[in-house]
């Protein structure tokens, strides 16, 4: 099944408003595993009948990177020149799949002049099935062995804490909580821009323990909901030497594939 | 002749007090060296804060064990001192247990019975206490920054407990009309057989001796707190009161930036035009890197840091092996903070240049780099303290006026700048996914 797939100029050119913009992050637009992503999110509008649109070429990194880097200049021109092109499109609710973009969209950039109601593609699905237009399959994936690993800027950043939760238990999947979990949980050791710089000197990497962690629970997939921490995770299970037994997925993945999209 | 004791009472309290009052000067001036941030808003919510967290230690009990042996050192430690209230009127009237008439001696044996229990179990937390810092290896308590005085610091609030708590009961055992009376000397009665052997003068004696040395101690102590960690105990109100009340993850927007920014992105704009007559300004300095650059919040947060360790054991970086502690961040910063103080006053009222500043005398750079900002920290303060904003103010300085950042990072920021995403990729595939398989 092929993706439809619109942009902002599409619906501008057509005189009309989406229902949400749906804000791809560049991790999610460029990123070969984050990619995975996106699509099975837009599978999951597609299949809801949610009408949303890309920025596609118009969008630009969010400057969060940059701005956890301490590199506010960068930040806040990124800043300004995305809320330059959403006010543009006069746009009101987006959704993300990515925590760092959710919280810089949502916590920083209204003082700045964006102002927009943002929801993580976690709640975003719950309330397309709150509202009845999307329903998850609850036998593809029964009795699987799984276990959740809290982004930090969806968690504790912003105590979201249930919607990926809410719709794990909605997969009929065997969930087990790590030790810390929640407002207790490890980072994966991405956040801060660790992304993009080598760790400083220590024992250990962080996302080796923190895969430690989750292994704990003889997992077989281990979900979350951020391209990054999808990342250090899939790189975790690759140093305890279990990717063929443990799967790193995204809830969006996992609907995906519990819907047989 | 017979007023001595008397005159000798105020003038101790006084000097006590006034001691005290002149320490809270110089701390509230050292906070105020920190730049203005509004914390004005939201009250109704700032007291609700300060009243669960601070009064009601909702976030101490997180962790049971230490949450709970906490708790009744707390509550020991203010009930005990309405206690306070009666050897203050009785030292300055010269009185004897002078509550004891006018609260009837059901109700006041019933307050004494408490202060006796409670003065027992604040014995048994402190003896647990001072086993999980000095037996147990505990490693938060192991840290490099607990090494010398913050580890003795530690202790010596301990044996303070230990003496105050000793003497209140013995003035209680020691006080033959009390045990007499057999009204709330629930525990005391116990300790009277130790003085079986004396005579009547030696057991008043030693009931006086008890009796002053309790208030003496408890000034010593008040006079102590300015010296020590231990100013939680009042600074854990006024913290999580001016605490952060917004989303975690929401850092601040630098508004000198912003200014730049917008003149930087208005086609109008001439980058040429000379600062118009009265306008220019000393240019803002970005991030930062010495304890004046901070804001008052952040400097209250670091007078207010007890040491316990809790974020830096929670910190995915020190977990690690990193060098990166968040108490460190704290300790530092309060460290500097009085260093700067004690120049001020070294120099009639104003700082003198010492050569020194936070960053590298105090915090290296790899402490800053190491951090992921998770929020742990942060999270896992039992009075809502941030060090996280701390490093991020001076990964700003580091990175802003220094350009001294990591050079996997320079890469990351130069690619944003240039293509809009932190890898070399064309802003014209963003949409590429879209039609791919």
């Amino acid at each position: 099944m092929g993706l439809t797939v619109k942009t902002m100029a599409d619906f501008f050119a057509e005189g009309k408003q989406p229902e949400v913009l749906f804000w791809v992050g560049s991790a999610g637009s460029y990123d070969e595993r984050a990619k995975k992503i996106t699509k099975a999110f837009v599978k999951i509008l597609n299949q809801a009948g949610v009408e949303f649109a890309c920025l596609g070429t118009e969008e630009s990194s969010t400057g969060d990177a940059a701005k956890r880097a301490g590199n506010e200049f960068i930040f806040q021109m990124q800043a300004l020149m995305n809320i330059e092109v959403l006010n543009g499109y006069e746009v009101k609710k987006i959704v993300t799949c990515d925590p760092h973009s959710y919280n810089t969209l949502k916590n920083e950039y209204p003082e700045l002049g964006g102002n927009y109601e943002v929801y993580h593609h976690t709640q975003f699905i719950n309330q397309l099935i709150k509202e009845g237009r999307l329903n998850i399959d609850d036998s593809v994936l029964k009795s699987k062995r799984l276990t959740f690993h809290d982004p930090c800027y969806l968690g504790r950043a912003n105590d979201v804490y249930e919607s990926p939760r809410e719709l794990i238990r909605r997969l009929g999947v065997n969930f087990n909580e790590m030790k810390r979990h929640k407002r207790n949980a490890l980072c994966c050791g991405a956040g801060g821009a660790q992304m993009f710089k080598e760790p400083e000197k220590g024992d250990m990497d962080i996302n080796i323990l923190r895969t430690k962690e989750a292994l704990e629970t003889k997992p077989q997939i281990i979900a979350t909901g951020c391209p990054y921490c999808n990342t250090m995770m899939t790189d975790g299970i690759k140093f305890h030497e279990k990717e063929s037994q443990v799967e790193v997925k995204d809830i969006a993945e996992l609907i995906a594939e519990a819907n047989n999209l | 002749m017979e007023y001595i004791p008397n005159i000798v009472f105020a003038l101790l309290l006084i000097a006590g007090f006034g001691f005290f009052a002149n320490n809270v000067k110089k701390l509230i001036r050292n906070i105020k060296l920190g730049k203005d941030v509004d914390r004005s808003d939201n009250s109704g919510e700032r007291w609700k804060n300060m009243a669960k967290i601070a009064l009601g230690q909702t976030k101490m009990v997180r962790r049971p064990l230490s949450g709970i042996l906490h708790v009744i050192v707390y509550i020991g430690f203010i009930i005990i001192n309405i206690e306070l209230l009666e050897i203050i009127v009785d030292g300055l009237l010269g009185t004897h247990r002078v509550f004891q008439g006018f609260l009837g001696d059901a109700f006041y044996g019933f307050l004494i019975g408490t202060f006796e229990v409670l003065a027992v179990l604040v014995l048994v937390a402190v003896f647990i206490f001072w086993t999980r810092r000095n037996v147990a290896n505990i490693k938060r308590f192991l840290s490099p920054e607990m090494k010398g005085w913050p580890k003795n610091d530690g202790n010596n609030i301990l044996y303070f407990e230990v003496v105050l708590m000793t003497l209140f009961l013995t003035m209680n055992a020691t006080d033959t009309p009390f045990q007499e009376a057999g009204i709330g000397n629930v525990f005391s009665q116990f300790l009277v057989p130790l003085f079986d052997g004396f005579s009547a003068d030696t057991v008043h004696i030693i009931e006086r001796f008890a009796w002053w040395m309790h208030i003496v101690g408890i000034l010593i102590f008040l006079n102590y707190l300015y010296y020590s960690k231990h100013l939680h105990i009042l600074l854990a109100f006024p913290n999580t009161y001016f605490a952060n009340l917004k989303a975690k993850g929401g850092f601040t927007n630098l508004a000198s930036v912003t200014k730049e920014v917008k003149l930087m992105m208005d086609p109008n704009a001439d980058p040429y035009a000379m600062p118009e007559e009265g306008e220019e300004e000393e240019p803002e300095k970005f991030g930062a890197s010495d304890v004046t650059d901070l804001n008052w919040v952040q400097l209250l947060n670091a007078y207010t840091c007890t040491e316990c360790g809790r974020c830096t054991s929670s910190c995915p970086a020190n977990m690690t092996g990193k060098k990166l502690s968040p108490r460190k961040i704290m300790m530092d910063t309060r460290d500097r903070l009085e260093e700067v103080g004690r120049n001020i006053d070294a120099n009639k009222g104003t700082f003198v240049d010492d050569g020194k500043q936070l960053l590298n005398d105090y915090i290296t750079p790899e402490e800053l780099w190491a951090c992921t900002s998770c929020n742990a920290c942060v999270e896992e303060c039992p009075v809502n303290i941030d060090p996280l904003s701390i490093i991020m103010d001076m990964r700003r300085y580091l990175v802003m006026e220094q350009s001294a950042a990591p050079q996997e990072l320079n890469m990351m920021m130069t690619n944003v700048e240039n293509n809009g995403a932190m890898w070399q990729y064309n802003q014209m595939d963003r949409l590429n996914w879209a039609n791919e398989d």
